[in-house]
């Protein structure tokens, strides 16, 4: 990160910086992390920040959490490109790049209503990661666009 | 397959499939060697919406093979009513019955049920999703009458939204088949179907006219275009008239063409028909039984 964008966004002592997620997604991160601004976490967000790799990007800082699994998974799908940085005491202890999953569960709800994980059955939805989207494991049904507008929260 | 839920066609490898046909054709051809293999056998049913026939033919195939029924009845009696999930269902019920037989409005609700029980569990239609065991019995009627390798197929009608269609488009693919697609434009294959059956590399072809490939078709499978699938009565009467046969249509076709149709048919395939030798849908239906008592004997472990 150049000095410049450091003025952007101030540096955050304990917490995760999810940097390089594509233009435009930035809310639909904080959606996945389920922040809508009513709990307690101390976020804040660049958006179309001038970047080398991607032209514009987004930047979102959550302090005093790392991110689960299941989180990084959805994250994977809106934000292929997304790093995720690690910061404990004002410093970068780890950072690496998100990773498609193979399948996600439990996360995204899936569009077709007469699909039995949208009933009352104790049973998690589940999509596999196809080549142009996820698929619902039990439906058949294919989520190519807007994946985030599916998340369940 | 001893054991295994029969939850889609598009999970049975060919050597499952050829396994029910095979075991079809011994019955076809001395039913009364297997009258009593089951004796004592229940066979579980629980359609959550009604399905006459399918439950007829489920029925006729275990009494065939010496076992009973015992039916869940019509949902409106059920604990169903009164709020039960159907995961709760299929526990308590997997403790009635050496295999279960679902029918059920939800797609997927099968593959779930599946989960939840230890008793080999037949899919029997969910929603708009899959239904194997109609397959089955369309690749026997198949294989029967022209056979599954070197078949030359048109698959006509609704293809959006039939799901007969699919589930036998995806298992053809296990075999060498040209599968040709013919359908009004507003009706031709979804999307994540095309993308499948492009996927397996089989000879797919979609066709907006019958007439340019009838002529090479080995079978036809005809499949009824609903009214409800039209914004008006007049553009459904125009389109659908369009994917309607007689007998002057397939004067054109090969003495040897196979025509087909899961029924019930409405106008599709003018009476005319029946009298010709192609006509195959009755003895397609009446295929059922030997199908679904094969696919028991198997699921119950006929082998042993
Ligand atoms: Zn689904």
């Amino acid at each position: 990160m150049t000095d410049k964008e450091a003025l952007r966004v101030s540096k955050i002592e304990n917490g995760t910086v999810i940097d390089h997620i594509s233009a435009g997604q930035a809310l639909n991160v904080l959606a996945i992390l389920g922040i809508d601004g009513f709990g307690e976490d101390v976020v804040s967000i660049g958006m179309n920040v001038p970047s080398d790799r991607l032209g514009r990007k987004d930047v979102v800082k959550v302090e005093g959490r790392e991110l689960s699994q299941s989180e990084l998974d959805v994250l994977s799908l809106i934000a292929p490109a997304a790093t995720i940085n690690i910061i404990r005491d004002f410093d970068v202890v780890d950072k690496h790049r998100v990773e498609r999953p193979e399948s996600v569960t439990g996360v995204l709800r899936c569009p077709n209503h007469n699909c039995i994980t949208t009933e009352a059955e104790p049973v998690d939805s589940e999509f596999d990661v196809v080549s142009d989207g996820v698929r619902c494991e039990y439906c058949g049904t294919i989520i190519r666009e807007d994946i985030a507008a599916h998340i369940l929260v | 397959m001893r054991q295994d839920h029969i939850i889609s066609a598009k999970h049975l490898s060919r050597e499952d499939i050829e396994a029910v046909l095979d075991r079809a054709s011994d019955i076809a051809a001395d039913p009364s060697a297997y009258s009593d293999r089951h004796a004592g056998a229940l066979l579980g049913l629980l359609f959550f919406e009604p399905s006459t026939r399918t439950k007829m033919s489920f029925t006729a195939a275990i009494k065939r093979l010496g076992g009973d029924i015992v039916d869940m009845g019509p949902v409106e009696y059920s604990s169903v009513k009164k709020g039960e999930s159907l995961a709760d269902t299929v526990r308590v019920v997997e403790g009635y019955a050496d295999a279960l037989v679902l029918r059920h409005p939800s797609e997927g609700s099968a593959k779930m049920a599946g989960e939840f029980v230890d008793v080999p569990l037949i899919n029997a239609g969910d929603g708009a999703g899959q239904h194997p065991t109609q397959t089955l019995l369309d690749l026997y009627t198949i294989r029967e009458n022209a056979g599954l390798d070197d078949l030359t197929i048109g698959i006509m009608g609704d293809l959006k939204y039939g799901r007969t269609v699919h589930s036998l488009a995806y298992a053809l693919t296990n075999f060498d088949t040209r599968q040709h697609f013919i359908s009004p434009e507003s009706l031709q294959l979804p999307r994540n179907v095309r993308y499948d059956l492009h996927e397996t590399g089989s000879s797919i072809k979609e066709h907006t006219e019958l007439s340019d490939i009838l002529p090479s078709l080995d079978v036809l499978y005809v499949t009824r275009i609903q009214q409800e699938r039209f914004p008006d009565e007049n553009e459904y009467r125009e389109v659908a008239g369009e994917y309607q046969i007689d007998a002057a249509t397939l004067e054109a076709a090969s003495d040897d063409l196979t025509v087909m149709h899961p029924l019930p048919r409405v106008d599709e395939i003018a009476h005319d028909v029946d009298e010709t030798d192609h006509a195959e849908y009755f003895q397609q239906a009446h295929n059922a039984v030997p199908v679904r008592m094969a696919l028991l004997d198997l699921v119950l472990g006929g082998d042993q």
